[in-house]
């Protein structure tokens, strides 16, 4: 590190800080869609990746559709609202045809996912081509801000990072203030009582499900911005996603927000001064060492099983 | 003898199953196949080391490691580092600008062998390696994971975690293991040529004998006390803890034991196919590997070498002619077996089994009204209800853990 200035420092943390943004953006998004399935419904989806996929592939043929109609700079918006709701579709439907009957079994539903995520990505292959994609961007999310001479911050970037956090907020709300998130919660803290009171917990957690899939489908339009798609993608961060939200507590939104933020950090910081790939396997290390410690995560939640 | 007979071969049936596989393992194949497809057989069987110790740790102690290509690949490396030592003598790496190092570190610029490289030149050291280091690897992670309590889906998702890292860590450090191409252009194991075929041959059955060792090993877990400890733990963990076992050592014994198995499979994976690379330590061999297990049926040790068998034949077939067509297959494979085969083909085979059992029973009816012939019909042990029962019975748990070990 000897042979930076200070100020140059400085900027490289800056810079590389906001290139970990990004990535903590796309994590998060991701993770956000995984901690609602995982955290409360105890499922494990490996097919996650490929739902992000799909609100990817469906951002990248809006941007098709948009250049041939001259609309380029408007069918961003759309294009998320679309991805979130291709991907709650299709999400509702593998809730309907195969996670709900695995409940009882969650090794197995990792499995099953798994062959969903090995067949979906064939799909994808099939039918766009392995060849990566990446949809045309409007004019107003190309370039960059530079608030001084040696700090460059690419606008997508703020763009994604803005996206995160409305996504973010609207998550909370949901959960939080909104009485189906009421019923979400209340079907994860005690299901049969849940039951009881009136709540139809098997329509909560088909929504669930939904949700969180719909929810992987922005974070594949936002991911379109910053990097290209390809049929396998999602897959690539699968992983980290997982790990995100068992570092952060599992059923703690707070805890997956704070995980990813310094997961995406810690590498991106240290991809600067090290490889790429030791960057990731420090990173990675630290993580499953502190689980090692602390199994419960982060912010672990209070319900005891 | 008798203990031959119930613990290693797991009584009559067992005996019956281990005959039949050695049968077409020894016999068929060799007879039928040629080297290539025998050799193929025999990459296959390698994967069957980490399937037979999936059933253990996954079928029988409830632990789904997602991560066995871990240790599949940190035996199978230590195989080749020795290998790739052998290989790698001065006279024949003089074109190097550092003769007598593995040509890999010669292109990343290294001028010496990394201390960790060194004990390798032995081979004594290397068969010990083979074993212990993936042991030791299981064993902390083992510890510091059952320990905590940490079990189900965090485990499987920590393990495949680590699993990642040490294939990144491969792939990253190229100078020191061969990056992404892995350890390559393996020839002898101690000056016997090991791509000659009769050295395929041999080493075919080598590991044919190995696997079925390995299997003994596993019957004689499982008929024991120890298996069904672990089956109690997987059905009710918190009832065998609060009947005095420590859960935690059963657990971290039965995954290192795991472990060991696939490290044995790794090692003749290196020597039979002739290299080793990250592609089989990351997570998708992982994953494929557990998919063997439950094709074979998670509970059936016999039926894991069955699923890696036929799982690869589909693969190797499949690959060659549609590949397009493979994966979807794969991915309706996983989600068919979890869905509608828990127990997998040993499932299926069971099921037929009872079948024929209550028809011989049927017709052992129908000639006993002829007279023809006489069966010997066990009649179902019928205990009927006893007042003041003395002792509760725990349900679930083998009935002889009782609360005097408490």
């Amino acid at each position: 590190m000897g042979d930076f200035t200070t100020t140059e420092l400085m900027s490289i943390f800056a810079m590389q800080g906001f290139a970990g943004i990004s990535l903590f953006s796309v994590l998060l998004l991701m993770a956000l869609g995984l901690a609602i399935i995982f955290g409360q419904m105890g499922v494990i989806n490996m097919a996650h990746g490929e739902f992000m996929t799909i609100g990817a592939y469906t951002t990248f043929f809006m941007s098709e559709f948009a250049v041939s109609y001259g609309m380029v700079d408007i069918y961003f918006p759309f294009a998320i609202i679309a991805s979130f709701l291709i991907a709650f579709i299709v999400g509702y439907l593998v809730e309907l045809g195969l996670i709900r009957h695995l409940y009882q079994r969650p090794l197995d539903t990792l499995l099953a996912t798994w062959g969903l995520s090995l067949i979906m990505q064939q799909l994808f292959r099939s039918t766009f081509g392995a060849r990566e994609v990446s949809p045309t961007l409007p004019d107003w999310m190309l370039g960059s801000v530079q608030p001084t001479e040696t700090i460059d911050i690419p606008i997508n970037g703020l763009f994604v990072l803005g996206l995160t956090i409305v996504l973010t907020a609207g998550v909370f709300y949901f959960l939080f203030k909104s009485k189906r998130g009421v019923h979400v919660r209340a079907t994860t803290q005690n299901r049969l009582m849940a039951g009881a009171v009136g709540i139809n917990t098997k329509r909560v957690d088909r929504i669930t499900f939904a949700l969180g899939c719909g929810i992987a489908g922005v974070a594949g339009a936002a991911f379109t911005t910053i990097a290209s798609t390809g049929p396998t993608t999602g897959s690539l961060y699968i992983v980290d996603t997982f790990m995100v939200v068992v570092f952060g507590g599992a059923a703690s939104l707070f805890g997956t927000i704070a995980s990813a933020f310094s997961i995406a950090e810690a590498q991106s910081i240290m991809e600067f001064f090290i490889s790429g790939s030791m960057a990731k396997v420090l990173t990675l290390l630290f993580v499953v060492g502190i689980l090692m410690m602390r199994p419960e995560g982060l912010f672990a939640s209070k319900i005891r099983k | 003898m008798e203990f031959v007979k119930e613990r290693l071969l797991g009584g009559k049936e067992g005996a019956r199953g281990i005959l039949i596989l050695a049968v077409l393992l020894l016999i068929v194949f060799p007879l039928f196949l040629d080297i290539f497809r025998l050799n193929l057989v025999g990459k296959y069987l390698t994967y069957a080391f980490v399937a037979v110790g999936l059933v253990l740790c996954w079928g029988y102690g409830g632990i789904l490691s997602l991560g066995q290509g871990l240790f599949f690949g940190l035996g199978g490396y230590a195989m080749a580092m020795f290998l790739k030592l052998e290989a790698s003598d001065p006279e024949s790496t003089k074109i190097q600008s550092t003769p007598g190092i593995p040509d890999f570190m010669d292109w990343n610029q290294l001028t010496a062998l990394p201390w960790f490289w060194e004990p390798f030149n032995n081979l004594f050291f290397t068969l010990i390696a083979i074993i212990v280091v993936p042991s030791i690897f299981a064993f902390i992670i083992g510890v510091a994971m059952f320990r905590r309590r940490v079990s189900g889906v965090y485990f499987a998702i920590i393990t495949q975690a680590i699993a990642l890292i040490l294939t990144v860590l491969i792939v990253g450090q190229q100078g020191y293991t061969g990056g992404i191409n892995g350890i390559t252009d393996l020839r002898t194991l101690l000056g016997w040529d090991i791509r000659s075929d009769s050295a395929k041959y041999i080493l075919y059955f080598v590991n044919v004998v190995l696997l079925l060792g390995v299997i003994m090993i596993g019957k004689f877990v499982i008929t024991g006390k120890l298996g069904r400890l672990l089956l109690a733990m997987r059905d009710k963990e918190d009832r065998v803890r609060f009947s005095g076992y420590d859960v935690a050592s059963f657990k971290v014994f039965i995954f290192v034991l795991a472990a060991a198995m696939s490290a044995i499979g790794g090692a003749m994976f290196t020597l039979q196919v002739g290299f080793m690379s990250p592609s089989f330590v990351g997570i998708v061999p992982s994953i494929e590997m557990v998919i063997f297990a439950a094709v074979g049926g998670r509970m059936s040790l016999i039926g894991a070498v069955y699923g890696a068998l036929i799982v690869n034949f589909g693969k190797t077939y499949f690959s060659e002619s549609a590949p397009v067509l493979w994966l979807l297959l794969m991915g309706a494979l996983f989600i068919t077996v979890v869905m509608a085969f828990p127990n997998g083909l040993a499932g299926l085979w069971d099921k037929y089994k009872d079948k024929l059992n209550r028809d011989s029973l049927k017709n052992g009816f129908r000639s006993l009204g002829k007279r023809e012939k006489t069966f010997d019909i066990k009649w179902p042990k019928i205990t009927l209800p006893k007042f003041r029962k003395k002792e509760t019975e725990v349900k679930g748990v083998p009935s002889n853990i009782r609360g005097d070990h408490a």
